[in-house]
Formats: structure tokens, sequence, C-alpha cells
């Protein structure tokens, strides 16, 4: 019989804000053990909770983002559960009346763009972290760290509108997209800023109702996520093909051996005895504050994909990889919009279908070239952010040098090396290329000897092009390139070439 | 007796330490040489006293109304120099690194903390019984109880050790322990004082309460503590109301009478002491509004509901893992809890814990929890039309008077029943004060309750001020003194 899986997924947002959730403690990663705590986050006798703002305004923007319907009164209910690392023995989080609710989030997947639908958004408190029985003489010790007790995070969860996981992986990589791209989390999921928990169930294709689900926890990378839900597709599917039943569990993936391993079966499935935390007034949204939440939602990643085809007629592809950060598509947008002062105009008409239609002196397409290939190649071999890589090419500069090119001002050949000296010197396009090496030799009076040498030099090409295999014509630009030094505009060369050579002119 | 500085109110002496008169240091162990050199040592008020720690306190008093007055706090409110265990060997030996927003607030204004009184474990008792340090009695009759759970400062107030006292009042641990102690306890308007600091019993029903001897020292310690605290989401914002006019008298003032509620099952002596008490508000220009009032006849389930299922969920944080009382012989994390529990916590809290678990479980929690909040809705809304009728309510704090030690330790359902005239204010979320009205026959305090609408502390200060002077205005003089009935030694 065939299957198909049903997978919905938990996913965990730790927030970047400077504060914890309940207190003011820095909410920084990486301090030294139990040095960012206070008598609020280690839940010492008579501490009480205060709700912050900044993170409950994050959680507002990504609602709003993904088009979520947010509750003007919403609940903080409290989880009760005994855990070491938990300092309250019970968890501050929403339940019954989260902030958020509905929503979808967008995804390319393939060369089309599908919505995922979300059952709710909340927001709650993080848990310290354990580190497991080490030795201490001969007695096995525990430690636990505080500072990551009470950090905000935010839950989200989606209806169980997965079917493959590669699809889930797909979508982990947009939200973790869309929450660097509105700021309110570094999304990195080997520290854990993001994290994910899965519930997947299988059933007969064609079959309405859902299968026995199991959740698996512990789904710490992307790709973590797609190999630990095929593992537990497969071992479910070859459970129910042998006649069995899938049991009620909560699983745990171990990444380094692609292992599922029982972390606790249905009998022992917590009774968290959610119910109103009383130490904290209703969270109330006014609509000022949505409103002010809104405007600070910037253009969203899949919008201005859209945009970036529509506009300036990019491929998908290049729309996608440059959109892929907010600060490289500005970099990018930047780029195309620059205005010499001898070249202005840029005007914008609103037209065809909503977009803006923006004329530039920069071609995008050229302009996506050079940052998708040229700068990202550089930022990868230097090791460097792009707020490094800014620092040194503003995109004013980088607009510049493409602008050259693009008015053969300076060869291709000779703008590469010249990207180079900028990045590495930190200056800007017009001081490099104003250098001696990168001028272009263009006149027919400096180039014509260089392409008579060539013919002499190459007899066999020479004649192969006469007797009309005219494609050879490049290796021959190549060769007066080179000895131009690169400084030969190839389009000249190749005129040169055919006149000389008796062809076409 | 008058002379001694012991004898003062807060105010007074106050007064006399800003004038220099008096050093605060003199001020403070005032209270140590008389009256606790006669009496702590049968009382048993208090469980952590520190020389050291008061005269500390004393040399570092701050200018201000409360300058060099001692303060005695109930053991679960946070304090940097006492250790503060809640009466449960689960916190034994714990000190908290700050203190709780009152106690900033009572030295920000001078005061200095004397020592830390007694309490039922977790405030979870109404005869201060059920503490780790053993019971304290009541000092008017010491085979009887001080009621609870603040019976240690209410006791300590009584005797004289400190004008002033600290309690928390979660079901009437404040107000129930005044009566019994002869002095005057205050529960506020739920979010009029900071819960930050106070070791949660029952979080929505907390409040901090204050013991004294005289109406205008509520009023001043009032308006020391009262206010909004960005630490306690749950405080109100705006500021609190002014009760300075707390010696205006009750002319124009509607008490409202409910006499149904003490028709069967209260001491004769204090349904005549209600009798009094009106005729005195009468006499002063009040006028007496007769209605019956029914607060729910499941308050006290609805009270008992709510407040263990808010405790099993507070209490879960004692588990030997970070702080206090650790059980020696833990093999694994489970055991860690389990044993450090079930060693940790005395018998009162562990019933409590199961109810309130049971409480909130699946499949009961709609049928408890959900329909205790529904109930407590509605008590609420019985008490908002009743203060329609009036501007507040004179009625008993507690069944009985002071009982013997011992008698009721054995039938928690009877100590619960006892709360039914005080659980109210809680579940409603309005201020109630204790006033006492003389003694029995046989040398007991007598008292009465007064309860008013949301922040209805000015008016219920009135009405304390109209009784502590009833028939003897003449003998007050510009400080506001009365004499205080002491207690004598039985």
């Amino acid at each position: 019989m065939a299957y198909e899986a049903v997978i919905g997924l938990e996913c965990h947002i730790q927030l970047g804000t400077r504060t914890k959730m309940f207190c003011e403690c820095p909410a920084e990663f990486g301090a030294a053990p139990n040095s960012n705590v206070c008598p609020v986050c280690l839940g010492l006798p008579g501490a009480l909770p205060r709700a912050n703002r900044a993170a409950i305004d994050a959680a507002l923007r990504l609602g709003l983002a993904l088009g979520c319907e947010v509750r003007r009164e919403s609940v903080f209910a409290r989880k009760n559960y005994f855990y070491p690392d938990m300092p309250k023995n019970y968890q501050i989080t929403q339940y019954d009346q989260p902030l958020c609710e509905g929503g979808a989030l967008p995804v390319l997947v393939g060369d089309e763009e599908q919505g995922f639908d979300l059952i709710r958004i909340h927001v709650e408190e993080d848990t310290g972290k354990s580190f497991h029985p080490e030795k201490h003489g001969d007695r096995r010790v525990s430690r636990v760290d505080f500072n990551r007790a009470g950090v905000p995070l935010l839950e989200l969860v989606t209806q169980p509108v997965f079917r493959q996981p590669a699809v889930c992986a797909a979508f982990l990589t947009a939200l973790r997209r869309l929450v660097r791209w509105l700021e309110i989390s570094d999304g990195d999921m080997e520290k854990g800023h993001l994290r994910c928990d899965a519930n997947v169930s299988l059933r007969p294709v064609g079959q309405e109702a859902f299968g026995t689900k199991t959740e698996i926890k512990n789904l710490n990378s992307i790709k973590g996520v797609e190999k630990g839900l095929a593992a537990e597709i497969e071992r479910q599917r070859s459970v129910l093909e042998e006649g069995g039943r899938v049991e009620q569990a909560t699983l745990l993936y171990d990444a380094d051996h692609d292992k599922l391993a029982v972390m606790r079966s249905k009998e022992y499935a917590h009774d968290y005895r959610y119910f109103p935390e009383p130490d904290l007034p209703l969270l109330r949204v006014s609509e000022t504050w949505i409103a002010e939440a809104r405007a600070r939602v910037p253009e969203l990643p899949w919008e201005r994909e859209r945009r970036f085809v529509g506009a300036y007629g990019l491929p998908a592809y290049d729309a996608a990889v440059l959109s892929q950060d907010r600060a490289l598509a500005d970099y990018f947008e930047q780029v195309v919009t620059t205005i010499r002062p001898e070249a202005v105009s840029r005007s914008a008409m609103p037209d065809a279908g909503g977009f803006m239609i923006v004329t530039t002196p920069v071609s995008p397409k050229a302009a996506s070239n050079w940052v998708m290939s040229e700068a990202l190649g550089r930022m990868k071999a230097r090791g460097w952010s792009l707020a490094e890589w800014r620092r040194r090419v503003s995109a004013a500069s980088l607009g510049e040098l493409v602008r050259r090119v693009e008015s053969r001002a300076v060869t291709g050949p000779l703008a590469k090396q010249a990207l180079d000296a900028m990045a590495d010197e930190g200056a800007d396009a017009a001081t490099v290329l104003a250098r001696p090496e990168y001028q272009v030799r263009g006149g027919a009076d400096e180039l014509l000897p260089l392409v008579r040498a060539v013919i002499e030099e190459y007899p066999g090409p020479v004649s192969q092009y006469r007797g009309g295999k005219t494609a050879t014509i490049g290796f021959l630009v190549g060769q007066v390139m080179k000895k131009s030094g690169g400084q030969a505009v190839p389009q000249t060369v190749k005129e040169l070439l055919e006149r000389e050579l008796g062809g076409r002119g | 007796m008058s002379d001694a500085l012991w004898t003062l109110s807060a105010t007074a002496l106050a007064a006399r330490v800003r004038s220099g008169a008096v050093a605060p240091e003199a001020a403070v162990e005032s209270g140590w040489e008389g009256p606790a050199a006669r009496w702590e040592s049968d009382v048993r008020a208090m469980v952590a006293v520190d020389p050291v720690a008061r005269a500390a306190g004393a040399k570092a008093a701050a200018g201000g109304p409360l300058q060099g007055v001692p303060v005695v706090v109930k053991d679960n409110l946070c304090t940097t120099d006492y250790t503060t265990t809640c009466a449960s060997k689960i916190l034994a030996g714990y000190r908290s690194p700050y203190d709780a927003t009152v106690i900033r607030r009572l030295r920000a204004a001078g005061a200095v903390v004397t020592g830390k009184g007694n309490m039922d474990e977790f405030a979870m008792g109404s005869s201060t019984e059920y503490s780790a340090y053993g019971p304290t009695r009541n000092p008017f009759d010491l085979a009887r109880v001080p009621g609870g759970s603040s019976g240690g400062p209410a006791a300590a107030v009584a005797y004289g050790l400190a004008p002033i006292g600290l309690g928390s009042d979660t079901g009437g641990s404040v107000r129930q322990p005044a009566a019994f102690c002869g002095v005057l306890g205050l529960k506020p308007t739920y979010g009029r004082l900071s819960r930050y600091g106070l070791v949660a019993f029952g979080s929505s029903l907390d409040q901090v309460g204050i013991f004294a001897r005289h109406v205008g020292d509520v009023a001043l310690i009032y308006a020391v503590l009262a206010g909004p605290d960005d630490c306690d989401a749950t405080t109100r914002r705006a500021p609190a109301p002014d009760v300075s006019g707390w010696a205006q008298g009750v002319k124009g003032l509607r008490f409202g009478w409910p006499a149904n509620l003490w028709q069967a099952g209260v001491d004769a002596e204090l349904v005549e002491g209600l009798e009094e008490a009106a005729a005195w508000l009468e006499a002063a220009g009040a006028e007496r509004v007769r209605f019956d009032f029914m607060p729910g006849e499941y308050a006290v389930a609805t009270y008992y509901l709510v407040a263990t299922a808010e405790a099993s969920s507070n209490l879960a944080r004692f588990d030997g893992v970070r702080y206090g009382f650790r059980h020696a012989d833990s093999p694994d994390v489970r055991a860690l809890y389990t044993r450090t529990r079930s060693a940790g916590f005395g018998p009162e809290v562990k019933r409590r814990i199961l109810l309130g678990t049971y409480a909130l479980s699946a499949g009961y929690y709609d049928a408890y929890y959900l329909t205790a909040q529904r109930a407590r809705t509605r008590i609420r809304r019985e008490h908002e039309e009743a203060f329609r009728r009036c501007d507040f309510m004179i009625l008993p704090v507690s069944p009985t008077l002071p009982f013997r030690l011992g008698e009721k330790t054995e039938d928690p359902l009877a100590m619960y029943l006892s709360d039914i005239f005080t659980i109210g204010a809680n579940l409603a979320g309005i201020p109630g004060l204790t006033v006492p009205v003389g003694l029995t026959a046989a040398g007991l305090p007598r008292a009465v309750q007064l309860l008013g609408p949301e922040d209805a502390e000015p008016t219920l200060l009135r009405a304390a001020r109209a009784l502590e002077v009833h028939g003897d205005v003449a003998r007050l003089d510009g400080r506001h003194e009365t004499e205080f009935a002491w207690p004598t030694k039985r």
C-alpha cells in the first residue's frame, strides 16, 4: 500500500531582544555561566515577572508579516512540569488565547510559491541549559546554566500541511530568512536561535483521516529536520507494512548517528496543568501599537522577490539569491539605482500590476551578475560578511564600476581586477579606475600592431577562420586581449581582426 | 507605662527620633528590653532575631516619617538582613539577595526591621500552629492560638515588641490574627501594595497587610507602602488613594449591616461586639443600612480551589536544586525532587499542593478550577452590588474567639470553614480592616471587620478611627494617641 506522510512543525524562535522576557537581564549568548541572572529569571522566592514590550513587539511584527490575526487581549499561562533547568518548575507561555492566530508563510517550492498555513504564534520564555552527568570524583554531577532561562521565545505552530521532509526544510529556510529580515532573531539553528519539533503520521494515499502521530524533538539543523523526518517516516512505514500499529510517542533525533530514540511513550505523557498566569495581567495590544508595529514591517522577502522579477526583469533565480538576505537585497538595489550626475535617468512609474517600473543607468541584470558572482564570490573567498564588504566596496562604488563597464569605459577583465583592488584597499571605483593600468587602449593605431602580430603568430586559427570557421575569432580576440594586458575593448579588437582578415566589416 | 518608648505609636515614636530626643537605636531596642523580655519566651512570636542586624538597621535608618521605628516582618517577606524561610524546613537558612518592595519602602521611610515573625508554613493555616519553628501563642491567653497565618507579627505588635508589623493576607491571614490578638489589621485592595518579594501562596489573592495598635499608624504605613511598583505587574497604575483624612469622622457615611451573616454559628460575645460597634458608629454620625448579604454559598470551596491551584504551581520551585533544603540522599533528579519535597514540606502544605494539583489536572480543570473562577466573578459582583447600598460594611472577622492550641489541627475542614468571613475580600480584591472593640469578660480580644469597595481604605480608616475614639474623645491629645488594650499575662 502507498502511504503519504502528514507533517506539522512547531518552531521556536529565540528573539534577539536586548533583555529577557520577564526581567531586565541581558539576553545575550555566550556569557560566563550563570552571570546573566537575577531573582526573577532564577525563580527566587518572591520574585515576579514583568513582560518585555520589545519581545511582544517582535512577535507582533512576525505575526503581521505572516498575515496572522492579532488578539487584542491574549493571556499568559503557566505550563507546569519539573525540570532542573526550569527555575520555577513552570514555564510562562501562552495557551488557549495566544497573541497571533492563522496566517501563512509563502515558500518557493521548485519554481512555485506556496503558502503554508499556520495555527498560531505565541510568546514564551526559554529554559536554562543542563549539562549532563559528568564524573566528579566518584559522583556523577549535572550542571545547569541559567543564562538562557527567561530569554524570549516565539513558538510558531503550522497546520499539518507538509507531505515531504524536503518541503519542511524549505519552510524552515524561508522562516529563518524572514526572522532575520525582520531583525527579530539571528535565526542560527546551530546556536539554538531556531529550533524545530515535528509531528508526523502516515496514512494510506487517498485516506482523509490522520494516522497516529509521533513527535520528534531536537531537530536542530535544517538538514536534521529533513533527515530526522525521513527516518521517522521510514520507521512508521515499515511498522505499518508489517501490519503493526504506530504508537503515540515522543522521539529524540540524534543527528550524529541518524537515529531516533523514544523519549517517552504515551503513558508518560505530561499533564501540564495549564492555567492563566496570575502574576501577569491580560496582554492588551492597542490599535495604535498594532499600527506602529505594522509600520515597522519592511517590504517582505517574497514581495521583494516578486518586485525584482517584475520591475527589474531579473530571472526568478537571481531574485531569490539576492533576496536571501535583506541587507544583500538592499545592497543590490542601491547598486542598481546608483545615479551619476551625468546620467540622471531614474524614474518610477506606478504601473504594471502594482510593480514600480524603475529605469536606471545600470542594467539590473548586469548589476545582479556583479553582485551575485563577483561580489558574493569575493566575500566568500575572503571570509567577509556583507557588512565588512560594504565598508570596503560601497554600493555607489560598485554601481560606478558596473556603469563604466556598461558604457565600455573599462573592459570586463580589467573591471574584475579593479574590484579586487577596491575590496582589498577599500578604495572607491573612481580612484582605482583612474590608475593607468585600468585605462582602455581603444585606438586603432594602438591596437592594430597587436592585431597584426597575432595574425602572424597564429596561422592555423587564421586559416580556419578564413576557411569559414568564424568561431575561431574568439580565440584570436583573446590573444590580442592578452597582449593588451586586458586593456583593450574586446568589441573593438573583434572589429579590427575582422577587417584585417578580410571578413565581414 | 505610658512613658515607655515601646508603648508609643509609630507616629509618636518617629516624631521623638526626628526631634533628636531619642536615638534610633534606643527606639528599636525599647521593644526588646521591656515587653520582649517579659513575653517572647512564652509567646514565641519571632523566628529570626539578630541584635547586630537591627543595630545596623537603626544606625542606617533614613530620615523620614518612620525614622527609627521598629517593624516586625512576617517570615514570608524577603529581607536581606534576616533569613526568609516561610516557617518551612524547605527554606531552612535561606537568605534573600534582595528586599521585598514593601521592605525597601519601609527602609526608605526610616523604619528598621526588628526581626522576622512566625507564621503558618507558607501562610497556610489560621493558627500559626503549622510552623516548622513550633507554634506562637496568644499573649492574651497563652493556652490559645494567636490566629494565623500571620500570628507572629500580630502577637508581637500586641505585646509591644514593635508598634507596627507586616503580614500577608490570602484569605484572612492578617485580619484574623489581628482580631485574635486585639490589634488593627488591614488587608488593602488587591494591587495596592506590591507583592514583589512576598513569597507567593495564592498570587491572585495575596496582599501584604499592616498590623498596628493605632489607626493613625495604619494610615501612615499605608501611605508609605501603597502605590504602583514596576516589579509587580499586578499593582494598579494609578496613585493610591489619599488616607490623610483618616481622623475626619464618619458623619454622613452609610454602613451596611448584613445581620443575616451572624444569625447562627458566631460567638455571642462577638455579636455583642458588632452591636456595640454599630451603635458607636451611629453615635458618631454614620447611618446603618440593614440588608441581607449572601456572598456566594460556595465562597469557601471557591477560595480553596483557587488558592490551592495557584499554590501548587507557586510552590513547585522549592525542589532542592537551587536553594534551601536539599535531601542528602538523592541518587537521581527524581529522587531529589520527591525526597526533598516530602521531607521539606509540612502536612498542611502537602495537603494543599495535592488539592491544587488535582484541581488543575486534565479532566478536572473545567469542573474545579474553571467553575471556581466563574464563582469568583459572581462573588465579586455580589460585593459590588452590596456596596451600591452603603459605603462600607461591618461584619465578623472570625466566627469564634481565639481557640485553644490543638483544637482544630486534627480537623482541617473546620479550620477552613473558620475563614468564611475573611475570604470574600480576597476573592473580590477589596480592602478589609480588623478593628479591635475591647475585651470579653474573660479578657479575650473582640474585633469587627470593616469591608469596603476597591480603594475604600480612606473610608475604612475613618470608620476605624470612630471606633477607636468612641466615647473617649476628650482624652485624645494632638498625636492621636489612645489607650491600647495591653494583654496581661495568664
